[in-house]
């Protein structure tokens, strides 16, 4: 198979990668471009462990091909702190103990930033319903939509 | 009841040490580690629940270009019928490696049975796809009933029972028959005024970790080898995987990954040898990732149970009799929990008569593995679902009852010692003082209350804590963090030596770079490896005494240590623990605290859960929507990483109780190997799940505590059942809850 040449940014800065047309751009992501933070927990977009945005359009990148990037903007949760300061969603779910093991954290939290961007106030159900495609087996949630709802003040409160 | 200590660090909410890398995706986990020159393993698995494998013929697959090894069942050495430990159980050394690559028989749909290593994910797989096998298809038994009939397919010809009074002579799928029993239950029925006796089933489900397993391993010329893996055991994974293939144990490094859930389902190896073996034959680091499709295929799963339960009371509330007979399925190969299940069952209650029969199934499905106080939520569903209806029956409170029948101090159990003090009386009192509880419900609503009891472990923990020049430390422990536990040693080492918890970084050290610990399960990390940290803790005060007394010419004696701040009680003097740190060049080298223990007194935790549901009589859907999980910590560390446990047991029963199963067909082919169709509690499925702490100190540890991590996953699947029966006015037995389930409930009512 021909490897493609994709042109994309990534976090701000400009990539470029050869993938096969089959990656996925979580496999992109992962094993060409190193950027593990991704998880996979299924890859058949049922868990949402893998949640990235794409031209700020919230998406599970194993549902995506890595030829998709091209020229698009993806957003990973490496991208998600600002130099050595984390973001106030990222210091929320540490503050609320929203995590247990952390594999689904990466994905709720690429998640929770793409609910605050579209809604600044959600209430409790409508963070648990933009937040089910993101599973996670630990924590039963509740911390979870603490640190959400909690993060949602005080952004609303900082803008 | 020892007295209420004042803590400085311990029961604060800190941020966990380790929280930075994993809300940034820095943190590496199973999958996350490459190797120059890595290749990828892949895994041939059964079409078939049942067969004879006539012939492998895999020479195009080792032909294709860019494969580099291929690994069967023949690369592992004669093995004998030996022990290991898997997880809270062992396994047999000869079923294990048939469990992890098939001999002469594929015993369940996805059963490995070859392994390809190649250089591009995408070669493996083409490769596994060249293989051919042969199978004589053989009928496969998917249930405890078929497997029991008269006329039903053995899966071993060399299995028979044991624990039968008469030695048997012919194979059976029953691989064990173990008994516990206290008093006469005949005398206890015949004293009972209500008798109350059902046949409950539960269904095959899994643990469900987010992360599928995942291993990198890399073998050198040397015959050394490099095994990266996510495990809540890596020492068990090192024994096991040396066993396996005939290795000494330093000859494998294991380092233990950033784990992504476990819940008992990685405590037993599936990947690591096999990984082993194509690396040591194609020179090459592998890396093998399971997909989500294998991970409910291929691992352990919990026990699908039949129970029947028979208890009896009198008029007044008093539990006169207790009695089971159950059977767990145990998969593919003997060994499922069903002695534990014997064992809980009826422990949260005190009743003279008590009785319960065991038996160990094996079927065509996944061997199963441990799952969260294994065999205890199935057994004790069944009881606390009786237990329930002979309440109402009786007309008496469904806590009120259960506290007149309590185990307590004293109380003889079931399966041997005496209990020591436990809580479940204070649970059962919270429960009934919560707002929860007192409040009202409303049409198509039903309530249930469970109790639940787990024993918790101690065992092997060993725990270096090395002081820095600036008095700083690091711990340096061997526990799989699965949950927070760092947090809660953090704390503990701080409490311990009175230095403050910033100047404490804990670390998950590999199998070469700390002694020997036992796997994080059975809740015994915060408790037993908390232990080892904090007697680390005061081996470092007593030498950090010892410096002072030797900078002061005094005697350790008259050195006080006051908040990690030693204190010359003849001459006023004071040296901090930097200070001393500083200095160890004139006083006698570094310093650094050292335990290695086995943590005896482990604790039972006791947790009673109260929930409300609405059903939808017109399609038998039910929601969960008001939750209350009250559990015993003896000590709360760390209370939110406590809670976590609390609502994270509770979700996953809830999810047990409402909707998970495994699905097969008629040919034992699994129907739903993936979360859209297996299907897991979602965050818009769930209310708030509220907690309270209770804290009956444990006193056989220096802060009273007690495991959390296993307990709360046994109430709820009464609680939900129990709400759903008292919702719909008709007894339910099966779970899931499932809306088809309880329609059809309603439907015949």
């Amino acid at each position: 198979m021909t490897k493609k040449h994709v042109s994309t940014t990534i976090n701000g800065d400009a990539i470029e990668f050869l993938c096969d047309p089959n990656d996925t751009l979580l496999d992109v992501l992962r094993k060409e471009l190193s950027l593990t933070g991704t998880k996979e927990g299924c890859g058949s977009g049922d868990c949402g462990a893998c949640s990235i945005t794409l031209d700020e359009r919230l998406v599970c990148s194993c549902l995506v091909l890595g030829v998709e990037a091209e020229g698009k903007n993806i957003g990973t949760i490496e991208g998600v702190s600002n130099k050595d300061q984390l973001h106030v969603i990222q210091e929320k779910f540490l503050e609320h103990a929203a995590l247990q093991c952390g594999i689904c954290t990466p994905g709720l939290i690429v998640s929770t930033q793409a609910l605050l961007k579209e809604n600044s106030n959600p209430t409790e159900e409508e963070a648990r319903y933009y937040l089910a495609g993101n599973l996670c087996r630990c924590t039963g949630y509740d911390k979870i939509i603490r640190a959400v709802l909690d993060a949602a003040d005080v952004m609303r409160g900082a803008a | 009841m020892s007295e209420v200590k004042e803590y400085k660090y311990i029961g604060q909410r800190s941020i966990r040490p380790d929280g930075f890398e994993k809300v940034t995706g820095r943190a590496n986990y199973g999958s996350d580690l490459n190797l120059p020159g890595m290749i990828w393993g892949k895994i041939l698995r059964s079409p078939h629940a049942h067969a004879k494998i006539l012939s492998i013929d895999y020479a195009k697959a080792e032909a294709l270009s860019g494969v580099l090894s291929i690994a069967t069942h023949d690369d592992f050495p004669d093995l004998p019928v030996e022990a290991v430990v898997a997880g809270e159980g062992t396994a047999n050394l000869r079923d294990l490696a048939q469990n992890l690559l098939a001999d002469e028989k594929v015993l369940y749909h996805g059963h490995a049975i070859l392994a390809v290593a190649a250089i591009s994910e995408a070669i493996a797989e083409k490769a596994v796809n060249l293989v051919e096998v042969e199978y004589e298809i053989l009928k496969p038994v998917l249930d405890i009933r078929e497997a029991t009939a008269d006329d039903a397919p053995i899966l071993h010809d060399d299995m028979f029972t044991k624990g039968l009074e008469e030695v048997p002579t012919v194979a059976s799928n029953v691989a064990a028959r173990t008994e516990f029993r206290k008093g006469d239950v005949e005398v206890g029925f015949a004293d009972a005024d209500i008798i109350i006796e059902r046949e409950f089933y539960t269904p095959t489900v899994h643990q469900g970790y987010i992360e599928p397993h995942a291993t990198t391993v890399s073998y050198d010329e040397s015959g050394q080898s490099m095994v990266w893996c996510s495990t809540q055991g890596h020492f068990d994974v090192r024994a096991s995987t040396a066993k396996l293939l005939g290795l000494s144990l330093n000859k494998l490094k294991v380092v233990a990954s950033e784990i992504g859930g476990g819940f008992g389902g990685k405590t037993i190896v599936y990947l690591e040898p096999v990984a082993h073996i194509l690396s040591k034959k194609s020179g090459r680091p592998v890396k093998m990732i399971m997909s989500r499709e294998e991970v409910f295929k291929g691992s352990g799963p919990g026990s699908a149970t039949r129970i029947w339960v028979k208890i009896g009371a009198k008029n007044d509330g008093t539990i006169t009799a207790m009695q089971s007979n159950m059977s767990f399925e145990a998969g593919a190969f003997k060994g499922s929990p069903a002695m534990l299940g014997g064992m809980t069952i009826f422990t949260p209650y005190d009743v003279e008569h008590m009785y319960a029969e065991c038996y160990d199934v094996v079927v065509n499905k996944p061997k199963v593995a441990a799952y969260r106080a294994p065999g205890a939520p199935q057994a004790e569903y069944a009881a606390e679902m009786v237990v329930s209806e002979l309440a109402a029956k009786l007309d008496i409170d469904p806590i009120e009852f259960r506290l007149q029948n309590a185990a307590k101090e004293g109380t003889q159990t079931i399966y041997g010692p005496k209990m020591k003090a436990v809580g479940l009386v204070e649970c059962l009192e919270a429960a009934k003082n919560s707002p929860h509880y007192q409040s009202a419900l409303k049409a198509n609503q039903g309530r249930g209350i469970a109790a639940g009891f787990w024993f918790n472990i101690g065992g092997m923990s060993s725990v270096t804590i090395n002081m820095n020049p600036d008095g700083t430390g690091t711990i340096v422990e061997g526990s799989p963090d699965i949950g927070g536990s760092r947090a809660s040693m953090q704390m503990m080492a701080a409490e311990a030596t009175g230095i403050a918890m910033d100047k404490f970084k804990p670390i998950i050290a590999d199998t070469e770079n700390v002694a020997y610990n036992a796997s994080t399960g059975g809740s015994r990390t915060t408790f037993a490896t908390g232990m080892a940290v904090i007697e680390a803790g005061e081996d470092i005060v007593q030498q950090m005494k010892e410096r002072a007394a030797a900078v002061w010419n005094v005697t350790a004696a008259q050195v006080d240590w006051i908040d990690g701040v030693a204190v010359n009680t003849a001459a006023e003097n004071r040296l901090t623990a930097a200070e001393i740190c500083a200095g160890v060049g004139r006083t006698g080298g570094q310093i650094s605290g050292r335990a290695n223990i086995n943590a005896r007194g482990a604790g039972p935790s006791f947790a009673v859960h109260v929930c409300d549901v609405e059903v939808d009589m017109e399609t038998g859907k039910v929601d969960v929507i008001r939750y209350t999980a009250i559990q015993d910590a003896g000590k709360a560390i760390h209370p939110s990483y406590v809670e976590g446990q609390y609502q994270g047991g509770a979700v996953q029963g809830i999810g047990w109780a409402l909707n998970e199963e495994y699905v097969y067909n008629e040919d034992g082919i699994l129907q739903n190997p993936g979360f859209l169709d297996y299907r897991i509690p979602l965050a818009s499925d769930l209310p708030m799940i509220e907690t309270i702490i209770v804290e009956v100190p444990n006193a056989y540890h220096p802060y009273g505590v007690r495991g959390v991590g296993e307990t709360g996953i046994i109430p709820p699947l009464a609680a939900v059942a129990y709400a759903v029966s008292d919702a719909i006015k008709a007894p339910v037995t099966d779970l899931p809850c499932s809306p088809p389930n309880v329609l059809k409930i309603i439907q015949s009512k």
